[in-house]
Order: C-alpha cells, then sequence, then structure tokens
C-alpha cells in the first residue's frame, strides 16, 4: 500500500502529509515531482497544502497545467482515493475534479486556526468509519477558502451527499459565527459523485497527533488506510 | 554614454565623509570608477560596516560551549546536541516597512529567512517585534495592517510558521516604526555552509531571481535619518516575491546535500557587492565578475546599477571547479535562472568587468580593513535627570479599581494579539507545541525528543528612562520567558534599534543598553551569536525610544516538560516565586502611561544572581513536573499577570481567589500595577505543593501561597474582584477596538 503526496513548485505542507502518513498513520509514502505523468504503482493521491506558483494567478489555476494531473484526473477516473488539501482542494477545482470555485475570505485577511467541522457524509475512503454528524476539530490556514458555486449546483451537491464537511461551533451547530471565510453553506469540504475525490480546506495532516491539539485529522487517513485494505482484500 | 564623473560632492552625497573618501582615494591611489564609488559607499554605510557600533559590540559574550558561530557570519549557530544545531537571527526592516509597509515587512522576511537557509539550515519558525506609533495615530491602523499582512504574505507562501512575538505602541514610533523579524532553522552539524569564497579557480555562480533596479541604495538609506521627503523614497524599498524565495530554499537545500560548492551567500543589503566582497573577505581571496552575465530584469542596466541593487531572492555561490554542471541542474529544475559570473582568483583583487572593459579594481583586505571605525562622544541627555523624577504620592488614584483593570487589559499594549497571529499560519510544518499567546513559542524537534522555546521581547520605556537598566530588563525578562516555559537558555540574537548616533544622547543610550545587556548576559550564561544595529530612527529629528529587542532561544531536553503561562485546574494553588522582589516600582510602567498618561522615574530593580536562580528553579519544576503553568510579572504588574494566567488559555476563562501580596499598608493601586523584575505565577496540583516549596527553598527563592483557582471571578482579596469572562471579552476585543480594526 503506497501513497503519493504530490510536489509541485510552492507546494509547502508536503512534508506535513508525508510525516503524518509515513511516521504517525505507518502507510508507504512517496513525494511525486509535479513533471511526473504516472501514478502507478501508488494506491492513494494526496495532493497538499501550499502557494502553487506562489498563487499569483487564482490558486490552483497554474498547477492544474502540471504533467501529473492527466494522471490524477485517470487514476480518480479509475476510482482511486484522492484527497486535496487546502491549495490542493484548489487544484481538484481548478482542475475541474470538483464543482465550484474559491474566492477570497470574506475578512479579506489570512485566517490560521482550529475550526469545528461537522461530518455528512460516510461514503467517502476518506470518511468511512466517521458517521455523519460527527465532530472534527481540526485547523484551517487559507487566505482564498471561501467556497462559491451556484445555487443549483449547492443545492445538487447536498442532494446527492456531497458535501463531507461544514464548519460548525464546538456543539456541532452549523453557523454563521463559526465560518471562518464565508463559505456558501459553510462548506468546507466536499467529494466527487463517485465519493473517491474529496477536496477540503481544513488540515487533516496537522492534527494528526494529539501533541499538535488535536487528533482528528489522523481520522481520515487511518480511515484511507482501512478503505484500501478492503479493497484489496 | 558617459559616466557621471566622481568628484569630492559626489562622495558626500553617497554618504561618504570627506574623511572617508580620502580613505578611498588613499586606497586606490586614484580617483575611483562611478561603480567603485558606489561600492565604497554601500559597504562602508553604517547599515553594512557597523562603523558607530563595532567597537561596543564587543562588549558582548559571544562565546560558550553551545556555540558553533558567532556573529560576523549570515547568522549564529548554537549546537543542541545529537548532532544538530540551530542557526537564528534577527533583523531589522524598520526604514522600508514605514515606506511601504506590505513589501518593507515582506522582503524583511525574505531576507531573514535567507541569510538562514544560506548556512544550511532548514527554516522552521519565525518571530517578530513590531512597534508603531500611537493607536490613534492616522498613519498607524495602514501601518500595522500592513506590516502584518506583508509578513504574512511571505511566510505563509514560504511555508514557514510565524510562532510568536511582540506588538507595542508609543507615539515615540509615530514617524519610525520598527520591524524586527527573526528566524530560526535547524541543521546537522556535518551540512553547516559558510559564506566564503576559496579555491582559486572556482567558479563564481549567480542563482535566483534576475536582477532589476529595485532597492538600489537601500542600505544608504538605512543610514540616515527621515524627513518630509522620505515618501518620495518607496523606489528604494524591494518588492519581495516568497514563491521564487520557495523554490530558490528548496533548491540551495537540496544542492547542500551534494558536495558541489565552497561557500554560499544570500545578496541581502547592497546585493552583489556585499556578498561578493564579504565572500572573498572571509576566504582571504579575490574574483573576477563579469557583469555582462548576470541575469537581468530590465534593459540598459549600469554596472553601478548592477552592483547595488537588491533586487531579492538572490544568492552566490561558489562551487567547486568542474561541478558547475550540478548546481546547473538543481536550479533548472527548480525554474530558476543560474549563471556563471566569474571566478574565485588568488591576488586578492575584487575585480568588476562590464561590457570588456574593468569598472571596478578594487583591494579587498583594504575595503574591510580600513574601513572606518568610530568611537563617536557620548554623553548623558541633560534631561534625563527629570525624566527620572517620580512622585507616586502625587499620582490620584483611580476611583474604580477594576475598572482600571478591565481596561488595561482590554488596551493596546495587554489585550489578545490573536487579531495578528490568526493572520500568520503559525501551524504549518507541525511542530509547534505551544501556539502564539504563551510567555514563549514552543517547537518539537521531529526526530528527536528536544523542543525549542523561542521568545522576543523589550520594555523600551524602561530603556528611555535608564538604558543599562532597560537593557539588562530585555534580556532576563526574554530568558525569563523561556524559563517559564521550561527551557534553558542557550542563545539570543538582538536588533538593536535606536536615533541619530552621531548625536551623544544617543551614542549614550547605545552605549548603556550595551553595558546592560552585556551584564546580564553573563550573569545568566547566554551568549549573542548574531544581531543587528539599526541607527538613524528619526524623523525630523525627533528619536525613537532606545529598543534593543532580544530574541532568546532556549532548549527542551524533553519538549514533553513545556509549560504554559496559563491556569488549566480548577482546584490548582497559586504561588508566587521571588515574592521578595516586589516593591512599589511605577517608574517606566504601563499604569503610569496608559492611566496617568507620564513616561517618568526609574525601571525596576533588577538582581542578576536571583534572576538565575529563579530562571533554574523554574527549570527545574518543569522538569520535575511540580507545576502546572508559569508566567512572569511583567507590563501590568502582578493584578495583569494574574489576569492572563486566567484568561489566556485556549479553552474558557478560569476565576482564582488570591491574597493580595503587598503589605496592608500599600497603596491599593501601587499594589495591584506595580512592575517588578524577578516574581514569576506558578499554578500547580495541590499534592505537589511541599516539593514545590521545598524545591524553592534548595534555590533560595522566597515563595508565598497566594490561592486557588477556580470560580466566576478573578479576585484579589480587598483590592478588586472582576468577572473572568469580562475580563476575557476585554482582552480579546481589545487589540482591534484600540485600533480601529474589523475584528
Amino acid at each position: 500500500m503506497k501513497t503519493a503526496v504530490l510536489v509541485f513548485p510552492g507546494s509547502n505542507c508536503d512534508h506535513d502529509a508525508y510525516h503524518a502518513l509515513k511516521h504517525v498513520v505507518g502507510v508507504d509514502a512517496d513525494f511525486v515531482w509535479h513533471k511526473r505523468s504516472s501514478l502507478d504503482g501508488f494506491d492513494a493521491v494526496v495532493i497538499p497544502g501550499g502557494f502553487t506558483y506562489g498563487d499569483y494567478l487564482r490558486s490552483g489555476a497554474m498547477a492544474k497545467l502540471s504533467p501529473v494531473m492527466g494522471a490524477v484526473r485517470r487514476f480518480a477516473e479509475g476510482g482511486g482515493p484522492v484527497i486535496g488539501i487546502c491549495n490542493g482542494f484548489q487544484i481538484l477545482l481548478e482542475a475541474g475534479l470538483l464543482p465550484g470555485a474559491m474566492i477570497v475570505n470574506n475578512s479579506l485577511r489570512f485566517v490560521c486556526d482550529f475550526v469545528h467541522l461537522r461530518a455528512g457524509t460516510d461514503r467517502t475512503p476518506f470518511t468511512r468509519g466517521i458517521p455523519e454528524g460527527t465532530i472534527l476539530k481540526i485547523p484551517v490556514a487559507h487566505y482564498q477558502g471561501n467556497y462559491f458555486a451556484d445555487e443549483r449546483t449547492l443545492s445538487s451537491l447536498e442532494e446527492r451527499g456531497q458535501v463531507v464537511f461544514r464548519y460548525c461551533d464546538p456543539a456541532g451547530e452549523v453557523t454563521r459565527e463559526s465560518n471562518p471565510n464565508g463559505s456558501a453553506r459553510n462548506i468546507a469540504g466536499i467529494c466527487s459523485e463517485g465519493g473517491n475525490v474529496l477536496g477540503m480546506m481544513p488540515h487533516p495532516e496537522r492534527c494528526a497527533e494529539e501533541v499538535l491539539g488535536s487528533a482528528d485529522g489522523r481520522r481520515l487517513f487511518d480511515a484511507m488506510v482501512a478503505w484500501l485494505g478492503e479493497r484489496s482484500a | 554614454m558617459k559616466e557621471k564623473p566622481v568628484t569630492p560632492e559626489l562622495a558626500r552625497e553617497h554618504g561618504l565623509s570627506p574623511a572617508e573618501y580620502g580613505t578611498v582615494l588613499g586606497i586606490l591611489g586614484r580617483t575611483p570608477s562611478l561603480t567603485e564609488l558606489g561600492i565604497f559607499s554601500v559597504m562602508w554605510s553604517e547599515h553594512c560596516s557597523y562603523k558607530s557600533s563595532r567597537i561596543h559590540l564587543k562588549k558582548f559574550p559571544t562565546k560558550g560551549p553551545r556555540v558553533l558561530q558567532g556573529p560576523g557570519e549570515n547568522a549564529g549557530i548554537v549546537d543542541i546536541g545529537d548532532g544538530l544545531a540551530v542557526v537564528f537571527k534577527m533583523e531589522s526592516h524598520n526604514h522600508p516597512s514605514f515606506i511601504e509597509p506590505y513589501q518593507g515587512a515582506a522582503t524583511g522576511v525574505g531576507g531573514i529567512l535567507r541569510d538562514v537557509f544560506t548556512m544550511g539550515a532548514r527554516p522552521i519558525a519565525s518571530l517578530n517585534s513590531l512597534r508603531f506609533g500611537r493607536p490613534d495615530h492616522p498613519r498607524t491602523r495602514y501601518l500595522v495592517s500592513g506590516v502584518v499582512s506583508g509578513i504574512a504574505g511571505y511566510g505563509n507562501c514560504i511555508g514557514v510558521p510565524t510562532v510568536g512575538g511582540e506588538v507595542s505602541f508609543d507615539e515615540c514610533y509615530d514617524g519610525n516604526i520598527l520591524v524586527n523579524v527573526f528566524t530560526l532553522g535547524v541543521v546537522r552539524h556535518e551540512r553547516i555552509w559558510l559564506g566564503t569564497a576559496a579555491g582559486v579557480g572556482n567558479p563564481v555562480i549567480y542563482v535566483g531571481s534576475k536582477t532589476g533596479r529595485d532597492g538600489i541604495h537601500g542600505a544608504t538609506m538605512a543610514s540616515g535619518e527621515f524627513d518630509e521627503k522620505s515618501e518620495e523614497k518607496r523606489p528604494t524599498v524591494q518588492v519581495g516575491d516568497p514563491f521564487t524565495e520557495k523554490l530558490l530554499l528548496e533548491a540551495c537545500l537540496e544542492l547542500m546535500r551534494t558536495d558541489a560548492i565552497v561557500g554560499i551567500q544570500d545578496m541581502g543589503a547592497a546585493g552583489l557587492t556585499s556578498s561578493s566582497f564579504e565572500m572573498a573577505s572571509r576566504g582571504g581571496t579575490g574574483f573576477l565578475m563579469d557583469l555582462d552575465r548576470v541575469p537581468q530584469r530590465e534593459e540598459g542596466m549600469t554596472p553601478y546599477e548592477l552592483m547595488l541593487s537588491e533586487s531579492q531572492e538572490r544568492m552566490l555561490i561558489v562551487a567547486k571547479k568542474g561541478r558547475e554542471g550540478e548546481v546547473r541542474e538543481i536550479f533548472e529544475k527548480w525554474d530558476l535562472d543560474v549563471s556563471v559570473i566569474g571566478e574565485v582568483t588568488g591576488d586578492g583583487i575584487g575585480r568588476v568587468r562590464w561590457r570588456g572593459k574593468m569598472v571596478a579594481e578594487i583591494p579587498i583586505a583594504a575595503l574591510t580593513d580600513q574601513a572606518p571605525v568610530y568611537d563617536r562622544p557620548a554623553e548623558r541627555p541633560e534631561g534625563q535627570d527629570a525624566l527620572q523624577r517620580l512622585d507616586p504620592a502625587g499620582l490620584p488614584a483611580p476611583s474604580d479599581l477594576g475598572e482600571t483593570w478591565v481596561r488595561l487589559m482590554g488596551g493596546p499594549e495587554l489585550s489578545d494579539r490573536k487579531w495578528v497571529y490568526r493572520q500568520y499560519d503559525h501551524m504549518i510544518r507541525t511542530n509547534t507545541l505551544i501556539l502564539p499567546g504563551s510567555d514563549a513559542a514552543v517547537l518539537r524537534i521531529k526526530g528527536t525528543r528536544k523542543g525549542i522555546a523561542l521568545s522576543v521581547d523589550c520594555n523600551s520605556r524602561y530603556c528611555c528612562l535608564d538604558p543599562f537598566v532597560g537593557g539588562m530588563i530585555a534580556v532576563c525578562e526574554a530568558a525569563r520567558n523561556v524559563a517559564c516555559s521550561g527551557a534553558e537558555p542557550i542563545g539570543l540574537s538582538d536588533c538593536l534599534n535606536f536615533g541619530n548616533p552621531e548625536k551623544p544622547e544617543v551614542m549614550w543610550q547605545f552605549r548603556s543598553a550595551i553595558d546592560g545587556m552585556a551584564k546580564a548576559c553573563e550573569v545568566l550564561g547566554v551568549p549573542v551569536v548574531s544581531g543587528n544595529v539599526s541607527f538613524y530612527n528619526e524623523t525630523m529629528g525627533k528619536g525613537i525610544h532606545p529598543t534593543p529587542a532580544v530574541a532568546m532561544v532556549g532548549l527542551l531536553e524533553d519538549a514533553s516538560k513545556r509549560r504554559v503561562q496559563w491556569f488549566s485546574t480548577d482546584g490548582d494553588l497559586i504561588l508566587l516565586a521571588g515574592e521578595d522582589r516586589l516593591g512599589v516600582h511605577l517608574g517606566g510602567s504601563l499604569y503610569l502611561k496608559e492611566v496617568h498618561g507620564r513616561v517618568a522615574g526609574t525601571p525596576p530593580p533588577v538582581d542578576l544572581a536571583h534572576e538565575k536562580r529563579l530562571q533554574e528553579f523554574l527549570r527545574e519544576a518543569a522538569s520535575a513536573d511540580l507545576v502546572a503553568s508559569a508566567h512572569d510579572l511583567a507590563e501590568g504588574g502582578f493584578a495583569c499577570a494574574l489576569a492572563e494566567s486566567c484568561i489566556s488559555g485556549p479553552g474558557s476563562a478560569m476565576g482564582a481567589r488570591v491574597l493580595n501580596p503587598f503589605p496592608e499598608a500599600t497603596r491599593p493601586d501601587f499594589a495591584m500595577f506595580s512592575e517588578c523584575q524577578g516574581a514569576v505565577l506558578l499554578s500547580c496540583a495541590p499534592a505537589n505543593r511541599d516539593a514545590l516549596l521545598d524545591l524553592a527553598r534548595r534555590f533560595r527563592i522566597t515563595m508565598m501561597e497566594l490561592g486557588v483557582v477556580g470560580g466566576e471571578h478573578v479576585d484579589i482579596e480587598g483590592l478588586a474582584r472582576v468577572g473572568a469572562a469580562e475580563l476575557r471579552m476585554a482582552w480579546s476585543e481589545g487589540f482591534a477596538a484600540a485600533l480601529g480594526l474589523e475584528g
């Protein structure tokens, strides 16, 4: 079982994702340079956070053109699990692997803080065993995390069970005050129709150990390992 | 194109005094070319040459069993055991940040990061120390927003967490803000690289961004006062590109894992000039550079501009002959410019060629050895005695002490800095064990049990009233913060921010502050391994308070022994260590300034021998798991330290009931807000009480049992009682409110 951690120019959470996978969860992981065009031999893909190409154009707009993204598309079409975190989520949106777009936080400021998330579905490889309504404590760190899509897309996401996480208060209530960036319907993470591609702004790799203030993020990676184990069994 | 002829007038315009220009003529034996004049002017600027400060800086203790590299390199290096070392430095970017706050602060961060990774270390944390003018000054809000977002914009993008710092306000900074930035990196001993040019015939390689016309004479700007025309200097501020710096960081670290290079240095202040001349000076060599091979962003740049440009994100490398291909391959992988622009020579001359012509030919040893050094006259200011006069009895007592307490906690100095640090990514790299908001931030070193504690401190009111004592206090407080977290201070970096050194009063402040700092460093056993001097922080002849900011680095052998400043458990006991250090000291206090509108008196006394014992006691108490929290009494005195321990934790506010530690006869407002040096508020589980008191006796630290954590109120018996939630609300909303910023 082997996980690919993609590295683009400007990725900066690649080491954190690698550390969480390899040293905390204990699953094999390798860095994959963005110029590679194959993901053969990998069982899951992590697109880590960062500022690919400085976010000088729209976040993710340049990274989607990298050769490795063709391989990610094929990998996703084959049902392989893909998780895009923060800038990785933005890249998935720009690449059209997930619907919608990101705009600047409504505060117009970068925000780094712990937030609470309410889980919406356990049908993704990363949320198996995390039932709807579960509350997770996970940090965010972004400037463009304000999720935007037209009403029809938003409703369709909800109807098809593609809203994986919403920002909520510590008690699990989805409120305006608990939304750190102004995201439509408090959306923090969504998945593809098939459920195998997950994009989320919060950083599970930053809270995979209790010593960092929360170990809730580890549950996503543990779920992925269990899902892969079941699939190969 | 005809070059401007060099005359004594032109030399003066370049900031060279007639005597300095005379030395230049003596060294060269002829009139310098324009390019050479530019080179001498930046290399001998205050910023690069330390000509007014050098003789005083020698007083700092810079050696110690852990010191691997002291001042003089890009950054200092201190051993932390297990073959690892930390590399760190603090630097100022005051002048550019006042003119253009976003880019000024951003490029300050970029510069200090390069200073650290140029030595082979991966940066793991940054701090900053910021000083602004009055919160209601018309420019302050703009400057605060710009500086904070500039630091965030650069640090967040490159992916180095900003884990702590300080923000302070005073009208003396209305026309001269201070932006001091610090970065720490970690390196294995065998991977340390120095900025040296050795090996005749070795190639000199330029890597990173292209050179443009930005920032020409930035170092010279930092060596002069501001006037009403300073806004016009905006073009001398560089523009940062953190994305390119991230690529440069990864490419350099990748290159340093090979053995293809000899030395490397970043092009910071004075760009290509300082990097080439400094590297050759350290290596005892010379060089020949061909400016036509420098990657250029603009057309028609003159050799003068190419040598003086301060374009960001550039490095100069001396590689081993024949290994150029490896260097090229790595930098091209990261889409960065790479160009062999010259070679190391053996005759000690720095030669610069442009369009086939030699445009500069300077003996390097003379340029460095004959650089001006000044022992400038120093004199205690006439008004100093008047400034130190204070009659506390004459101060009117506030009618409602509780209200005063809440006001101080929610005021611009003490309020929660979350508005600031929420904009900094302080968690990336997943090492931050104690997030911003405690006395010190603590980071783990992955793969070991070790932790690094970081704190930056300076009370500039104290330094204004008595720079000697203020200098001692800056070192003691920073070290105490680190000790409160359970760590041993192992080294410091400083940023010495002062006014115009040509004024004897400023020179007196500078000399006195250094004497005080040096004395504290010696007693506490903390070496100064790097730092920076920023003079000329004056606008229209008005100088700032002397502000020697101290960034302290502490080591925890076992990071699980770290401690925070806030209470955590109802029923824990509250104790005061160093109770005999309390006294009625209002000189320079926050209470005197905020409530009575005065900066006067003398700072609280310091007892360095006690300070050393206290800090050893704090470390021992943490490592024996006897204390739950530790927080030192600083600005705002006993009452404000207590309030901070109750309300600054990540959970909800905690209450406390304590005795008044002062004698009953003390005026209530003085008991609450007097400041002192060497007292620390502790909390511990009741079961640890006896062992903790025993330990304190062993270190001859007096202890007073004050009370218990719990309840809805913070209650100092006989003095004041306020709801913990009320204090918390004032504190958490105060910062944005004071500045009129959106929360």
